[in-house]
């Protein structure tokens, strides 16, 4: 039992150490340097990578999660199959090659990019809706039938609360996926950290590098663990201990 | 009072699930649909929900036919309760049991006043588990309280589809108990849909024995029990119908038909059981204690007398049976 | 129409490129799978047997899976440099590795959990030893679930190592990056639907072998 304990700490200090060594190396090296020699650039991209964020994923959230309810209607079962493998296609293209098409579509530009991160990040929610919706339990839906709750009241008091994890889950992957994509909008005329990390490649500049990548890390990392505490947070409580990390 | 007229279901591709079902339910009676699984009873019993569509014939509520009404409403003035997994894991209990009340827009203080009614009624402590989740509650505690939320908007009429039939015997048997105890009071106009012929026995003020969709009998228990009208409701209610005939019998009928007999001379340090109890279990506490007789007590838990197995034969005969020569197939089991 | 007509002329005069770009992508993905599961599957056998560990590694490894591709890639190539690996195969094909850790190890710890406890104990009973139990009872019920991580991991790699042709490392990426350069469809249409296209295929012949691994008796 005391080596097992030995092994974790073991391994929970190396992780740390390495990290701190990261970061100690990076910061002897100046690597990092860029973020406050130019603060006023650091912040333009800042504010550009959540603006292509924010404003993607608002849309993305506002349009898949009615679609994945609709989808789930009686009357739209038959849709379902059909868009449901659309979707499991869709998933297979690499988020680059959508960016890198829809630059072909639309030409080079930030709404561009907000365009193609918001079509990446679809799927994601979409799925989770529908498989959230999907696995309510069909009992729960007949007794509320059977006690007389219309059409509307099943859907918003029975369907989505218990579906809540599911969606809101979805909905942090599209997110925290997004951060990472955004990354990439640089290659198509859409600005953000991306600007760093592909001038840092293609110069071989360590400092513009690492000022670039680590934000994009730590934003991705921080969103990732905000939206967890938000989904606790807006889960209705019994449906709570069902919920699973994934 | 519920009127079933010729009520049939089709399937789609012809399978008949109800065939032609004819029967009234009298208001404050428990009637039970009794059957083998496939048999349509579950089927029949969600007709009157209209959660099944009605191929033909006519089920009627107080002389009007639920044709005739809007769904929402008609379901609104009934109450339903099903196996399990039917209380809403995302909702307290309290919002469970209040839950109708608020799609009828009751105002707040009528709702917590009801649900403290009800969960006095079946007996959970209101306060305790207002703010809890059904999964914190255990399999007999849900159950109440799917029986609770049934009840919550007092409608005259209530379906419950095999409610006690996910818990344990011990669990089963104690909550048809306070179920039965309930009724006393509420008086509701119940179908009970049950695969358990002991159950049925038990809790039907009527059983409809249905096979393949049709009502092979429709009797009261006793009825069903001494006078079957075919094979197949023999043979459903099984050998020993006699032995569950007793149940429906207590200590108190026996008492007035036949007496008792004489306290034992001897000391006795056997169980006793009271007046109240019914005659099968009586029945198995004679053999289970190998006794010649076994004391019986009123309810201010004085002895006055002595049940035998000799005596039970007489009360069948007598009684049951409605014959005088206390003789055969009793005799053939308990030997 | 005529635009169709130019994507097959191109696509028929650069087949032998397009190809050896394909076989490049499947190496990356390819071998850093191989190694992730030598890794993955074994760590996750012995997490089942460290509670605490398992904590923190999956914990770890699930943070990792935030980390944006390009980021990571951003970040090997100065540490890398330290061993003169900046750019190329080793940055991405560490990067994968690291990558597919999550739905591997996790995946083999809960099917190994998982495994009905009455198994375990009938195993038990008839006299097996640790590694008897693990390698004829635990890992064969746990098949299926070890293998839809293998998947995940894979499909999700595949789509990365396009990201990977940025730090020089090859692979189908090249196509959509130069196509990107160049503002030439035609390389990003290639490029696009032949990473998918590999993940396709990829996740079928891994369902394949899933298939052939799992005893009849698991299946409906």
């Amino acid at each position: 039992m005391s080596r097992k304990k030995l092994i974790t700490n073991v391994v929970r200090y190396v992780l740390y150490a390495l990290m701190v060594l990261f970061f100690i190396w990076a910061l002897q090296h100046h690597y990092l340097a860029s973020i406050f020699t130019e603060s006023d650039k650091f912040f333009v991209m800042l504010k550009q990578h959540l603006k292509l964020v924010v404003v993607s994923s608002f849309l993305a959230i506002i349009i898949a999660v009615p679609a994945g309810i609709i989808v789930t209607r009686k009357s739209f079962k038959k849709a379902e199959w059909l868009v449901s493998n659309v979707a499991n296609l869709g998933q297979t293209i690499p988020s680059i090659a959508v960016l890198a098409l829809m630059m072909g579509v639309l030409g080079l530009g930030f709404k561009t990019a907000i365009f193609a991160l918001f079509i990446y990040s679809l799927l994601p929610i979409y799925r989770n809706t529908v498989a959230g919706i999907n696995s309510v339990n069909d009992k729960l839906i007949d007794a509320a039938k059977g006690m007389g709750f219309k059409p509307y009241q099943i859907l918003f008091r029975i369907e989505l609360p218990n579906a809540a994890y599911s969606i809101i889950a979805g909905a942090r992957t599209a997110i925290v996926l997004n951060i990472g994509t955004a990354a990439l909008a640089f290659l198509i005329g859409g600005g953000g950290f991306g600007t760093w990390i592909f001038t840092g490649i293609s110069l071989f500049n360590n400092d513009l590098l690492l000022s670039g990548a680590v934000p994009v890390i730590l934003l991705a990392i921080m969103a990732d663990y905000l939206l967890r505490l938000l989904e606790y947070l807006l889960v209705p409580k019994g449906v709570r201990r069902s919920a699973k990390t994934s | 009072m519920i009127k079933f007229d010729h009520v049939t279901k089709m399937f789609q591709g012809g399978a008949k699930a109800v065939d032609d079902v004819n029967f009234t339910v009298e208001d404050g009676d428990i009637v039970v649909l009794l059957g083998p699984s496939g048999c349509g009873k579950t089927t029949l019993l969600r007709m009157v929900n209209r959660l099944e569509s009605i191929t033909s014939g006519d089920i009627s509520i107080d002389n009007k036919s639920i044709k005739r009404l809007n769904d929402i409403e008609l379901r609104r003035a009934i109450g339903y309760v099903i196996q399990s997994n039917g209380l809403f894991p995302n909702m307290t209990i309290e919002s469970n049991v209040t839950i109708v009340p608020q799609l009828l827009r009751w105002d707040a203080k009528k709702r917590h006043n009801r649900y403290k009614e009800l969960m006095q009624l079946i007996g959970l402590d209101p306060e305790k588990y207002a703010k809890r989740y059904p999964h914190e509650l255990s399999g007999g505690q849900q159950q109440r309280v799917g029986v609770a939320r049934a009840l919550a908007a007092d409608p005259p009429i209530l379906l419950m589809d095999e409610p006690f039939g996910a818990l344990d015997p011990i669990i089963r048997e104690k909550l048809q108990d306070e179920f039965l105890q309930i009724q006393t009071e509420v008086k509701k106009t119940i179908l009970f849909v049950s695969h358990d012929i002991d159950e049925a026995i038990k809790m039907g003020d009527k059983i409809a024995l249905l096979r393949d969709g049709k009502i092979m009998q429709y009797d009261r228990p006793a009825d069903l029990l001494t006078h079957p009208k075919n094979d197949f409701v023999s043979q459903f209610i099984g050998e020993d119908r006699m032995i569950k005939g007793l149940s429906l019998h207590t200590i108190k009928d026996l008492l007035r038909e036949v007496g008792l007999a004489e306290m034992p001379h001897q000391h006795y340090d056997g169980k006793t059981v009271a007046g109240s109890q019914n005659l099968r279990n009586t029945l198995s506490i004679l053999m289970n204690q190998g006794a010649e007789q076994v004391i019986v007590t009123d309810h201010n838990e004085q002895e006055i007398g002595a049940v035998t197995i000799d005596l039970i034969q007489r009360y069948i005969a007598k009684q049951i049976k409605g014959k005088t020569d206390a003789s055969l197939p009793f005799e053939r089991v308990v030997r | 129409m005529n635009w169709l007509n130019d994507w097959i002329t191109y696509i028929t005069i650069d087949l032998s490129h397009i190809l050896n770009l394909t076989m490049e992508h499947v190496e990356l993905v390819g071998l850093s799978a191989i190694v992730a599961i030598a890794i993955g599957v074994p760590l996750g056998i012995y997490l089942t047997t460290n509670e605490a560990l398992a904590g923190t590694v999956l914990q770890a490894t699930s943070i990792i899976m935030t980390i944006p591709s390009i980021a990571l890639f951003g970040i090997m190539i100065p540490v890398f440099s330290l061993i003169n690996q900046g750019i190329g195969f080793v940055p991405a094909f560490i990067a994968l590795i690291l990558y597919s850790q999550l739905p591997i190890i996790r995946n083999t710890y809960t099917a190994i959990k998982n495994v009905n406890p009455d198994l375990k104990d009938a195993a038990i009973g008839i006299g097996m030893k640790p590694i008897q139990r693990l390698v004829r009872v635990e890992i064969p019920n746990a098949i299926p679930i070890i293998m839809a991580g293998v998947r995940t991991s894979v499909v999700m790699n595949i789509g990365i190592g396009a990201i990977a042709s940025f730090i020089g490392a090859g692979g189908l990426g090249v196509l959509i990056n130069q196509g990107i350069t160049r503002s030439d469809e035609k390389l990003i249409v290639t490029g696009a639907l032949a990473v998918s296209v590999l993940a396709i295929i990829a996740d079928a012949i891994l369902w394949i072998v899933q298939k052939l691994l799992t005893s009849r008796g698991l299946t409906d």
